[in-house]
């Protein structure tokens, strides 16, 4: 289909600033696009008859890389590096 | 607004029945990488490559400090260490527990759907039963009918009964009044006429025949004298 329609993981690298481009940044736009992303997730990982750990325990990894960037200050400053 | 010119329903699609959940998750390996990774990376690096990248990448991120080792770290690989133990070890028996709910959870259902079935196929043969049935109302009414007509008959026989009766009652009265008329008249008459013959008997006529009857009395007294 054309570029605008496709979901992010079938657009080719070259295409992908074309593919920003395209995409809104309104803030229904964004909510637009969270809510694709959450429900294609659930969907594939959660509502299914036999899921596993897969789906909650990549939940809590990605929750374990955000909480560490968001702290990433407090970590860096008793590490090896900062000693003075 | 609403589109007149717009067909409705051009699509099968409709929200019932709903289409059933697929059997399986998608692949993740590792518990945390999605299959689609390692499918991304084969043709140009081949089955080793995510693992070198992993590799890499966790030596970078912890030679670079971008990844500090503090306490937490240690902490954080203990509780790792325990889940993933708790998962293998009880991971098989939560599955098919929460399989054995989803079972009965759908044998209700279904249970459900086979009583609802049954009971409409019940009502169903009733429905028939009773459309046999009125059939046969057609020999009900001939029976009530002939009932009334039959009722209708004696009420009227015997009203005609009662007509005759009456009817005789009165006739036979005007003939006994005719009787008891000519009766008298005739009584009556007998007596008019005792009375004029006796009237009519002079007393000249009365000697007469009294002597008449002595003379026949002396004969007769002669002849019973003679027989004697």
């Amino acid at each position: 289909g054309p570029l605008w329609e496709r979901p992010l993981l079938e657009v080719r690298l070259g295409e992908l600033h074309t593919w920003i481009s395209t995409c809104s940044f309104s803030a229904q736009g964004l909510l637009g696009a969270v809510q694709r992303a959450w429900s294609s997730f659930c969907a594939k990982y959660i509502h299914v008859k036999q899921g596993g750990p897969a789906g909650l325990s990549m939940l809590l990894a990605g929750y374990c890389l955000l909480s560490y960037g968001w702290n990433y200050q407090h970590f860096s400053k008793n590490s090896l590096g900062s000693l003075v | 607004v609403l589109h007149t010119t717009r067909p409705l329903h051009t699509t099968q699609q409709s929200l019932a029945p709903v289409p059933p959940l697929p059997e399986k998750g998608g692949e993740v390996r590792h518990g945390v990488i999605p299959e689609e990774f390692f499918q991304f990376l084969y043709p140009k690096t081949g089955v080793t490559g995510p693992y070198m990248l992993g590799t890499g990448l966790l030596l970078y991120l912890l030679s670079k400090e971008i990844y500090v080792v503090n306490h937490e770290t240690a902490a954080a690989a203990c509780i790792l260490s325990v889940i993933v133990y708790a998962i293998k070890k009880f991971g098989p028996n939560v599955a098919a527990f929460a399989d054995k709910l989803n079972e009965e959870k759908m044998a209700s259902a279904l249970a459900m759907k086979n009583e609802a079935i049954e009971t409409l196929q019940k009502a169903i043969d009733e429905e028939k039963k009773e459309q046999w049935r009125v059939e046969g109302r057609t020999y009900l009414f001939d029976a009530k009918r002939n009932n009334i007509a039959m009722l209708l008959e004696t009420n009227y026989r015997e009203r005609l009964l009662m007509v005759y009766n009456e009817v005789k009652k009165r006739l036979d009265y005007q003939v006994a009044m005719q009787t008891l008329k000519r009766q008298k008249e005739q009584e009556h008459m007998i007596q008019w006429v005792e009375k004029n013959v006796v009237q009519s008997i002079t007393p000249q006529q009365q000697k007469e025949s009294i002597a008449k009857c002595i003379l026949d009395l002396k004969a007769l007294s002669k002849s019973a004298h003679a027989a004697v």
